[in-house]
C-alpha cells in the first residue's frame, strides 16, 4: 500500500482563554484539539463527526494551516505542512482546497460566479485570463451548472448551486486533498442528496482524498470509508464506516447512533437513546476519560487515566477502557 | 372524532416585497386535537413557519394575514382585538422557538422571565410565581433550580435554554404548544433529551401540539399526524404511519426517497429531487411542484390541484389523485 496522502500525529491546539476582571487576570487554555493522530490514504473519505465544542472544525483548519497549532505533525504527500516556509506553504495550499458550509459568505458577493470560481488561479498566478475563462466554464458544467452561469452573481443562485459554485472553486486548481466542513448542512433536504451525488462523483472523475466534517452522521455515514468521533479535542473511535455504524465500540459513539431520529415511525421518542447531561466545558475538561461524565458504562478507573486510542482488531480503534 | 382544539381554515398570510406580494401561506386548513401532535414539515420556503406564527398571529409588516379564520374553541383568533389576542397568546397557547438565545431576554433573569408570563396571566404574587417557576424548573430537568432561578441566559448551556423556554412556554399549563424547529440548533444527543421532554409536558397537560421540522426523523418520532408544505401549501395530510408507509404526493416520495438514511451505504443509489424549490414572488402557473415532479401531466401546468381525500383523513393535492378518481375533500377537514 502506498503512503497515506495526508498524515496527521499528535495534533494539539490550545487557545488562550482571558478571564479578566477589574481587579483579577487570570490566563485559562481552550484545549480544541488534544493530540489527535490519523491517516488518510489517496482516494478515500475520512469523516469527523461530533457535536459542538469537539474540535473537528479546528482540526480542519489546522490541517490546512489557517491557524498555527501549539504542536504536532501534519505531513501532505511526504511534505510537512506545519514546518513549511511561506513559499512552500502558497505551493501546498494548490494541493488542497476546503469548503464551508454557508456558501453565499465564502463566495464574493461583487464578483460574478465565474471570476469567483477563477479567482484560486489569478491569485497563484495560473494561466492568462484566456485560459482562466475556459477552465472555469467548463468546470461550471462539471458541477452540473451551465456554462452561461459565469457572468452571474452569488445572490441569484440558490443555496445549492451556491454550492455548487464554491466546489468549482475548489476544483479550479487540481487539488488532491478537499476539506469539507458541514458542507450540506445549510441546504434543504430535497438538495442535500444532489450535492452529496455530486461529490461522490468528482471523487471518483479527479481521484480526489476528502475529509469531510459534520455533525450528522447520516450524511458522514454515506459519504465517508473511515469515520473518527470526536469528543472534547479528542478522537474516541476510528473505525470503518459501515463498521461504525453496526457495531460501535466507544459508548459516546453508541450514545450518538442511539439519539438520531431516524425517519421510521415504528421507532418512536421513547426508543431515542440519549444522553444525560451537557457537553463539560473544555475550559475545564474532565480528567481521565473525557466522556466519563455523561458515560453509561463508567468505571473506576475512568476518572483516573485517560484512555489511549488503540486498535481492537480489524483496524477499529477505540479510546476506552472497557476494552482494556 | 374528539373535538379538534383549533381550527384553521384557508388561512392566508401574505408579504409585501419589491418583487411583488409573496403568498407564504395560501389556503391553508387542519385542526389539532387534544393531546395530540402534528407535524408541520417542508423545507425553506414553505410556510410552515409562516403558519405557526399566523396562529400566534405574530405576523409583522410587510407581513399580514389577508383571509381565513384560525378557531380555537369556536372563536375566531382573527376577530379578536390585540387585548384580547395578548390573554389567550402565552396562556391558552404556549410556544417554543427555535433559537433559544434570542427567545431569551439578555437581561433579564431566566427565572423572572419564565414567571413573568404568569404575573401577566394568573392572578398570582411574585412570591407565589417563584415557587411555581422553580416547581417548573425543576419538571423541565434543570438541577439545582434555587441557584438557577438567578442566572442569566448566557450562563446556561443551549439545551439548558432550551428547557427553560420549554419551562416558560408551559407556565400557564397551555391547551396549545407551538413549537417551531424546538431542536435544530442543539446537538443530536441534546436534541433527544429535548424531544422526550416536549412530550412528558404534552402528556402531563394533554396539550396539542404542533411541532414545526424539516427532519423526517424529527417527524416520525413525534408526529400522530403529518402536514407537508410544499411553496406555502398543504401538499399531503395523513397520520404519521401513513405518511411513511403509503407517501401519495410526488414531493412526499421524492422527499422520502432523497433522505440520506443511517441505514444506507455507499453503494446505495442517492436519489435527489431535481431542481430547486420554487421563488415565492414567481410560482409557476398550476401546480407549484409540476416543474420538479416526475409524474407531471398537462393538467398540472394548467391549474393548482384540488384537495382529495378519502375516509382515514389522508388528503393530497395532487392532478394525479383526479385520474384515479379520488374524491375532493372538504375543506377544514
Amino acid at each position: 500500500m502506498s503512503a497515506p496522502l495526508l498524515q496527521v500525529r499528535n495534533l494539539t491546539k490550545s487557545f488562550p482563554v482571558g478571564t479578566s476582571s477589574l481587579f483579577a487576570r487570570r490566563q485559562n487554555v481552550l484545549t480544541a484539539v488534544d493530540g489527535i493522530d490519523f491517516d488518510l490514504p489517496r482516494g478515500r473519505t475520512l469523516g469527523l463527526v461530533g457535536e459542538s465544542g469537539c474540535g473537528k472544525s479546528t482540526t480542519a483548519r489546522l490541517i490546512l494551516r489557517l491557524i498555527e497549532p501549539t504542536f504536532g505533525t501534519v505531513t501532505l504527500n511526504g511534505v510537512n505542512v506545519l514546518g513549511a516556509s511561506p513559499s512552500e506553504l502558497l505551493r501546498l495550499r494548490r494541493e488542497m482546497q476546503r469548503v464551508f458550509q454557508d456558501p453565499l459568505s465564502s463566495l464574493n458577493p461583487r464578483m460574478s460566479a465565474g471570476i469567483n470560481i477563477g479567482e484560486p488561479m489569478r491569485f497563484h498566478g495560473i494561466g492568462d485570463r484566456r485560459e482562466r475563462y475556459e477552465r472555469t466554464r467548463e468546470l461550471l458544467e462539471v458541477v452540473g451548472l451551465r456554462r452561461d452561469d459565469f457572468d452571474r452573481y452569488p445572490h441569484e443562485f440558490s443555496g445549492g448551486q451556491c454550492q455548487r459554485i464554491a466546489i468549482a472553486r475548489a476544483l479550479i486548481l487540481r487539488p488532491k486533498l478537499i476539506v469539507f466542513d458541514e458542507p450540506v448542512s445549510a441546504l434543504d433536504v430535497s438538495i442535500r442528496a444532489q450535492i452529496l451525488k455530486l461529490l461522490m462523483k468528482l471523487q471518483q472523475d479527479f481521484e480526489l482524498t476528502y475529509m469531510f466534517i459534520s455533525h450528522d452522521l447520516s450524511v458522514i455515514k454515506r459519504i465517508c470509508d473511515d469515520i473518527a468521533v470526536m469528543y472534547l479535542g479528542r478522537i474516541v473511535e476510528l473505525a470503518g464506516s459501515e463498521q461504525l455504524y453496526r457495531a460501535p465500540q466507544h459508548p459516546y459513539s453508541q450514545a450518538l447512533l442511539q439519539s438520531i431520529p431516524t425517519p421510521d415511525p415504528t421507532k418512536r421518542y421513547g426508543d431515542l437513546g440519549g444522553l444525560e447531561g451537557d457537553v463539560p466545558s473544555p475550559i475545564d475538561p474532565p480528567l481521565g476519560c473525557r466522556f466519563h461524565t455523561r458515560c453509561p458504562k463508567r468505571m473506576e478507573i475512568c476518572d483516573a487515566k485517560s484512555p489511549a486510542l488503540i486498535d481492537r482488531g480489524s483496524g477499529q480503534r477505540v479510546a476506552c477502557h472497557l476494552y482494556d | 372524532m374528539p373535538e379538534p382544539i383549533l381550527q384553521v381554515e384557508d388561512l392566508r398570510t401574505q408579504f409585501i416585497s419589491r418583487r411583488g406580494v409573496i403568498k407564504a401561506v395560501d389556503g391553508l386548513s387542519f385542526s389539532v386535537e387534544a393531546g395530540k401532535t402534528l407535524c408541520i414539515v417542508g423545507e425553506s420556503g414553505s410556510g410552515k413557519t409562516v403558519s405557526s406564527l399566523s396562529i400566534m398571529r405574530l405576523i409583522d409588516p410587510p407581513g399580514r394575514i389577508v383571509g381565513g379564520r384560525i378557531l380555537y374553541r369556536g372563536s375566531d383568533l382573527l376577530a379578536l382585538d390585540a387585548e384580547a389576542m395578548e390573554k389567550i397568546r402565552g396562556d391558552r397557547i404556549g410556544m417554543v422557538f427555535q433559537d433559544p438565545m434570542t427567545s431569551l431576554n439578555p437581561a433579564f433573569r431566566v427565572g423572572d422571565q419564565i414567571a413573568e408570563g404568569m404575573l401577566i396571566h394568573q392572578d398570582i404574587t411574585p412570591a407565589e410565581s417563584r415557587i411555581r417557576t422553580l416547581d417548573l424548573l425543576s419538571r423541565v430537568g434543570i438541577p439545582n433550580p434555587e441557584a438557577r432561578f438567578d442566572d442569566y441566559p448566557h450562563q446556561f448551556s443551549g439545551g439548558m435554554r432550551q428547557r427553560a423556554l420549554i419551562a416558560s412556554a408551559i407556565a400557564c399549563r397551555p391547551e396549545i404548544l407551538i413549537a417551531d424547529e424546538p431542536t435544530t440548533a442543539l446537538d443530536v444527543t441534546i436534541q433527544a433529551q429535548i424531544l422526550k421532554l416536549l412530550k412528558e409536558v404534552q402528556y402531563d397537560l394533554n396539550s396539542a401540539m404542533i411541532l414545526v421540522t424539516h427532519d423526517l426523523g424529527v417527524v416520525a418520532a413525534m408526529a400522530d399526524y403529518v402536514m407537508v408544505m410544499y411553496a406555502g401549501r398543504m401538499v399531503e395530510y395523513a397520520d404519521v404511519e401513513t405518511i411513511f408507509a403509503r407517501p401519495r404526493h410526488p414531493y412526499t416520495r421524492g422527499l422520502l426517497r432523497s433522505l440520506i438514511r443511517l441505514e444506507d451505504t455507499r453503494e446505495d443509489e442517492l436519489a435527489p429531487i431535481p431542481g430547486a424549490p420554487p421563488d415565492l414572488s414567481r410560482l409557476p402557473h398550476g401546480c407549484s411542484f409540476a416543474p420538479r415532479c416526475p409524474s407531471a401531466i398537462g393538467a398540472c401546468t394548467e391549474s393548482y390541484p384540488k384537495l382529495h381525500g378519502n375516509v382515514d383523513g389522508h388528503r393530497v393535492a395532487c392532478h394525479l389523485e383526479a385520474e384515479m378518481g379520488a374524491p375532493v375533500a372538504r375543506a377544514g377537514r
